[in-house]
């Protein structure tokens, strides 16, 4: 297996972005991320993308999107797990690259979520949990994650609080980040006091609705060496699946999915969760965060909540989490959240995220989920 | 729209709540599978889900989904019944101040939602309190 490197990357200000079309947002962002490898050439892409065909009507993506970006005839491959489309995407072009097939592979992330209406868009991102035996009893995926909040917090003591720190950590890092959807400061106070979408959670609570793509673009270490860049190699990948119903696990507070990619990144990369300097993960909800870092060995089982309140997950933390302000500040367009967790890391390993830089950093981490946790990517990159 | 088939399909389950018994291992599957989750085997003898459980954790829906829009605020639960099978599914003639982790539940046969005006209506299983 070949080493593997990221050597561009592009990311455009996210929202509600409604007079830019799916294929528009995506060719911009491809061509700053083009633009910044400084490469012309690719040899192929991968876009992650959950749900084209209901947001927008439009399936076939990749071949329209290899077109609009000018480069047809070269293979290109859409790829979906739910809200884990991009950090699938991302080890798909990894795989590609490092067994040699390709050298330069462009990996990136779209979704279009504002041309339905809210109800429709809850809808639509309901169709990643179980259709049958959760979405036909009305359940949504707020509701999913409030189903495990209220678990959590009845098992271990985590508190109502404690969730809202989450959210205020995630916008007080976003604040610093002028691409996020929303780059302003929140308080406690107006977490608990914002509108419940499903008990225990509210509205800042929950990612929003978000237009918006990232790129990058990966090329084997000996390509990238040519380059006058600082050199990031992709360390270690995992990946791991589990029952997409949540009532189907074992344990409803566990995320074993992102267990189980996890110990396969670590070990790949030789590292330990004491040699991550910082961590990009998937808050969709301030609950997924705490347990994401239990799930990742940050903290012990149940103390997640409690790490928040201390203070050892912001900026100048013992492991600093979602330095960019996460999905919840800077926007969840979901096929585009794995790849733009990327981008962060990158950044930082870079030494290039200006007033969010975490000092010293040299091994990042990303962690994407599908739903309520069907799917897990986790990969470690290392600046060398 | 969808054609009733859908529907149609998952009535063994919804209705009558069929499930599957594993001949190996004895672990129950709802739905019912084709491979045992625990074990790997293929065999099952058709057996019934308990009929009593108790709520394991519980949200109340305010912002559903389209078919749902009607009956929101709701709440949604998942139940483990006595014989250890977790299903989610709405809790419904209860106050939602009386819901709790651990609350006595049973199943009772309902209206779920309807599809548009001239539609399918779906039925299926809600949790009363028991
Ligand atoms: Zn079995």
């Amino acid at each position: 297996m070949r080493e593997v490197a990221v050597i561009g990357v592009g990311m455009t200000k996210w929202g509600e972005l409604w007079e830019k079309s799916l294929r528009q947002i995506f060719v911009e962002t491809a061509l700053l991320a083009l633009e910044d490898a400084g490469v012309g050439r690719i040899d192929s892409m991968y876009i992650g993308s959950m749900s084209p065909g209901l947001f927008i009507g439009q399936e076939h993506i990749a071949s329209l999107l290899a077109d609009y970006l000018g480069k047809t005839p070269i293979p290109a491959v859409r790829v979906e797990s739910a809200c884990a489309s991009g950090g699938l995407a991302l080890r798909q072009g990894f795989i590609e690259v490092a067994s040699g097939l390709s050298d330069i592979v462009l990996v990136g992330g779209v979704e279009k979520m504002t041309d339905v209406d809210g109800s429709e868009a809850t809808y639509t991102l309901g169709t990643a949990a179980d259709q049958e035996y959760e979405s036909f009893h009305g359940i949504t995926f707020p509701g999913l994650y409030a189903l495990i909040a209220r678990a959590h917090m009845a098992r271990y003591g985590t508190t109502r609080e404690q969730l809202a720190m989450v959210a205020v950590k995630n916008h007080d890092n976003g604040s610093m980040n002028p691409l996020a959807q929303y780059p302003f400061k929140i308080t406690v106070d107006a977490v608990l006091n914002s509108v419940l979408v499903a008990d225990p959670l509210r509205v800042l609570d929950c990612s929003p609705i978000t237009d918006g793509a990232a790129v990058v673009i990966l090329s084997s270490l000996s390509t990238a060496r040519k380059l006058k860049k600082p050199l990031i190699k992709i360390a270690g990948s995992g990946h791991a699946t589990d029952t997409i119903a949540l009532s189907s696990r074992k344990d409803i507070t566990w995320l074993e999915s992102t267990f189980q990619a996890a110990q396969k990144a670590y070990k790949m990369a030789g590292k330990k969760p004491k040699n991550i300097d910082l961590v990009e993960v998937h808050d969709c909800f301030t609950i997924a965060e705490i347990c994401v870092t239990e799930a990742l060995g940050f903290f012990d089982i149940g103390k997640g909540g409690e790490a928040v309140q201390k203070g050892l997950t912001s900026l100048k933390g013992k492991i600093p989490v979602n330095s960019s302000g996460g999905l919840k500040a800077k926007g969840h367009p979901v096929g585009a959240t794995g790849v733009a967790q990327v981008i962060e890391i990158v950044k930082q390993l870079r030494g290039e995220a200006g007033q969010r830089q975490v000092k010293k950093a040299r091994v990042g981490m990303t962690q994407n989920m599908g739903g309520s946790g069907g799917s897990a990517l986790v990969h470690i990159f290392e600046r060398i | 729209m969808p054609t009733p088939s859908r529907a149609w399909r998952e009535f063994p389950q919804r209705y009558r709540l069929e499930a599957g018994k594993c001949k190996k291992c004895g672990a129950v599957s709802f739905p019912p599978r084709l491979v045992c989750p625990v074990c790997g085997w293929r065999e099952f003898t058709k057996t019934k889900l308990a009929e009593n459980g108790k709520v394991l954790t519980y949200t109340i829906i305010r912002v559903p989904p389209h078919q749902f829009a009607d009956q929101a605020p709701y709440a949604v639960a998942i139940v483990e019944l006595s014989d250890g099978v977790k299903v989610t599914g709405q809790v419904v003639d209860c106050d939602f101040d009386k819901i709790k982790i651990g609350l006595r539940v049973k199943f009772e046969f309902r209206k779920m939602y309807s599809e548009g005006e001239a539609g399918v209506i779906y039925y299926g299983y809600k949790f009363v309190p028991a």
